[in-house]
């Protein structure tokens, strides 16, 4: 069974490799480069020096929360395809918690109430669409997607109307406990984002892991996602998990927020997300909703958005939103042919 | 502002969502979702401008929109009939694609990040945003049209009679000797024609192509399908209620009356409330989504 899964999950990745170096490479051929060459800048930019290998720690931090938040509505049988919206309502609402507090505060006191509140920002955008499904029906595919582009608009409201300062698209800055980045502790990592949020997305990968694979309620999750009817018979509030899981879900994409919000640039600005929501779909995806394959799929991804910053001077970086997409369909096309081939191996 | 120049202006921004919603209807009544029409109509867009800036033609530019178009339908459909993949991850995935690979083509075609060159279109050059210039494009007749005619197809044709067939209960369809794939893919390679339309008419009428042009166009369209409950008709006066409120809003922007934001969330706020039953329930095609062995 163990080795099955494993089979299960490395399989359709290989795929996935090899259809995007195949279209990886026509791209970069087709811009009349090397492929080898463009390759290695790619692996220099990100993994090759402190400062790249910072940057997709960042990236990779914002894009775990993200993940997560997907695979755990995913286990419970739900498509969350609104992490972007609640990643940044966690943003905006532990920023507003942010400008309130005194500046004086120790760390150890705010870090506590910016958790709290990044996780009800994400958490109250992400449980509407569960009540809805449980209450009525309403497919969760749809009502996330049309939340994003309500939240989002409320959320541009907000700032423009009120908290912007004038001339940007962002918020005044905020004082109280900003949270110390890596290169405080770690000097090579200077100039880069990563900061001490990434613990608390360790933190949070473990605590997920924990709650599906050892508690009752991940338990009644994960049986509600594999059949409803039989969990339901079982004695299992389907409505209730439903609730539970987005909420749990878009709580998790909001605590995303703060890595930018607290960790990077100390304000919010309008747009922060800018598609590390969508990501989180690919990163489950491919990790297999387990949130050990979440953090490893969250490297990858990381490592291919800044790898396109590092090659951007050769060819357009646009080239890895393409391979991302590609990654995204082969894994997406390869995942059932590879279960049934399994199964008939067997 | 005149009731003639607030019903162009309607009707103006109501011709893409009309042709890309269309075209949602088909897909998702074969039982396919519809969530890459975002993708179909910058692609549209994007292959719309190139073939008319090579071809010297808006017409040429409307073949080569379709040509686009057709093919990420059926990149679509081939990933999600036969390799039975996950019709939601694809439909995302088609979307982030087709960014990605526009934005990278303008580069390598265009040498630019941002938009193409100026490339022929319908009509005179600068024909003003009056009546006229609206009467003079071909694509305004055909989003209007393609309404009834798809109307006829679904509902009175032996196609649509299966397009709905396999939407609803492909098992019985297979039983009565109907190939469901055959029809799903012809469906999504309609959905992809009309909704490569609705972008080229965007590329077209403003003479260029830029990057991420439809901005969501594509989304209003799906959830104008949804509140039109899956019906030509219906979904089409959803498509010109939302272009309503836009044009709306564009006229009181000067008087701030009502934020852009808040207009904003109208197709997608009505889009809920219609999926949670409030005026009556939207009920989704039963196979919707779902594979076929």
């Amino acid at each position: 069974m163990r080795r099955r899964a494993a089979d299960e999950a490395i399989f359709p990745a290989v795929v996935a490799l090899l259809v995007a170096a195949i279209v990886g490479d026509a791209l970069i051929l087709s811009f009349g480069q090397n492929p080898g060459t463009v390759y290695r800048l790619l692996i220099e930019g990100t993994w090759g020096n402190a400062y790249g290998l910072g940057q997709v720690l960042y990236k990779a931090t914002t894009l775990t929360f993200t993940g997560l938040a997907v695979a755990v509505g995913l286990r419970a049988g739900l498509f969350n395809i609104g992490a972007e919206s609640q990643l940044a309502a966690g943003g905006f609402v532990a920023a507003l918690v942010g400008l309130v507090l005194p500046s004086g505060l120790p760390a150890l006191v705010t870090l506590p109430l910016y958790v709290l509140a990044a996780a009800a920002g994400g958490g109250a955008v992400g449980v509407l669409p569960g009540v809805l499904k449980a209450k009525f029906g309403a497919h969760e595919v749809i009502t996330t997607i049309m939340l994003n582009f309500i939240v989002l608009a409320l959320l541009n409201y907000l700032t423009a109307a009120h908290l912007k300062v004038p001339g940007s698209l962002h918020t005044a800055e905020i004082h109280a406990g900003a949270l110390p980045r890596l290169s405080a502790m770690f000097a090579p990592f200077h100039g880069s984002a990563a900061n001490v949020v990434i613990v608390i997305a360790a933190a949070a990968s473990v605590l997920t892991g924990w709650f599906l694979f050892r508690t009752r309620r991940g338990f009644e999750l994960r049986a509600a996602g594999l059949q409803p009817e039989a969990a339901e018979y079982g004695g299992v509030n389907v409505g209730g998990v439903w609730t539970r899981a987005l909420l749990l879900s878009g709580a998790l994409a909001g605590i995303g927020g703060l890595n930018f919000v607290l960790g990077y640039k100390h304000y919010y600005e309008e747009a922060f997300a800018s598609g590390a929501g969508f990501l989180g779909i690919a990163v489950a995806i491919v990790g297999r909703n387990h949130p050990l394959g979440v953090v490893l799929a969250a490297l990858a991804f990381a490592t291919i958005s800044q790898g396109g910053l590092a090659v951007n001077a050769v060819v357009p970086k646009q080239m890895v939103d393409v391979l991302q997409a590609v990654v995204i369909i082969a894994v997406a096309a390869s995942v059932p042919g590879v279960r049934r081939m399994l199964r008939t191996a067997r | 502002m005149t009731a003639l120049a607030f019903a162009a202006q309607t009707l103006r921004i109501a011709i893409p969502y009309l042709l890309a919603a269309v075209g949602g209807v088909i897909s998702e009544r074969s039982g396919l979702i519809a969530l890459g029409l975002e993708g179909y109509m910058l692609g549209g867009a994007f292959c719309g401008a190139v073939a008319s800036f090579y071809g010297g033609s808006a017409w040429i530019g409307l073949a080569g929109a379709a040509v686009g178009g057709v093919a990420l339908a059926l990149l679509y459909a081939a990933t999600a009939i036969r390799f039975r993949a996950d019709q939601v991850v694809v439909g995302i995935a088609i979307n982030l694609l087709v960014i990605g690979t526009t934005r990278f083509f303008l580069r390598l075609a265009f040498h630019s990040s941002a938009n193409s060159p100026r490339v022929p279109g319908f009509g005179a050059e600068r024909s003003g945003t009056g009546v006229l210039s609206l009467a003079g494009n071909p694509l305004v007749w055909v989003a209007i049209a393609s309404v009834p005619i798809v109307a006829w197809l679904l509902y009175r044709t032996p196609f649509g009679l299966r397009v709905r067939a396999v939407g609803e209960h492909p098992d019985a369809a297979t039983s009565v000797g109907i190939r469901v794939p055959r029809v799903r893919y012809r469906a999504a390679a309609l959905s992809g024609v009309l909704a490569s339309f609705g972008g080229a008419y965007l590329a077209l009428d403003q003479h260029q192509f830029s990057a991420e042009m439809t901005a969501g166009r594509g989304f209003i369209a799906l959830a104008a399908v949804i509140f039109g409950r899956w019906d030509p008709f219906r979904a089409a006066l959803a498509c010109v209620f939302f272009a309503a409120a836009e044009s709306l809003q564009i006229q009181l922007q000067g008087s701030q009356a009502i934020p852009s934001q808040f207009v904003e969330m109208i197709p997608y706020a009505l889009t809920i409330v219609a999926l949670a039953g409030v005026v009556g329930r939207a009920v989704p095609p039963a196979a919707l989504g779902r594979p076929v062995e």
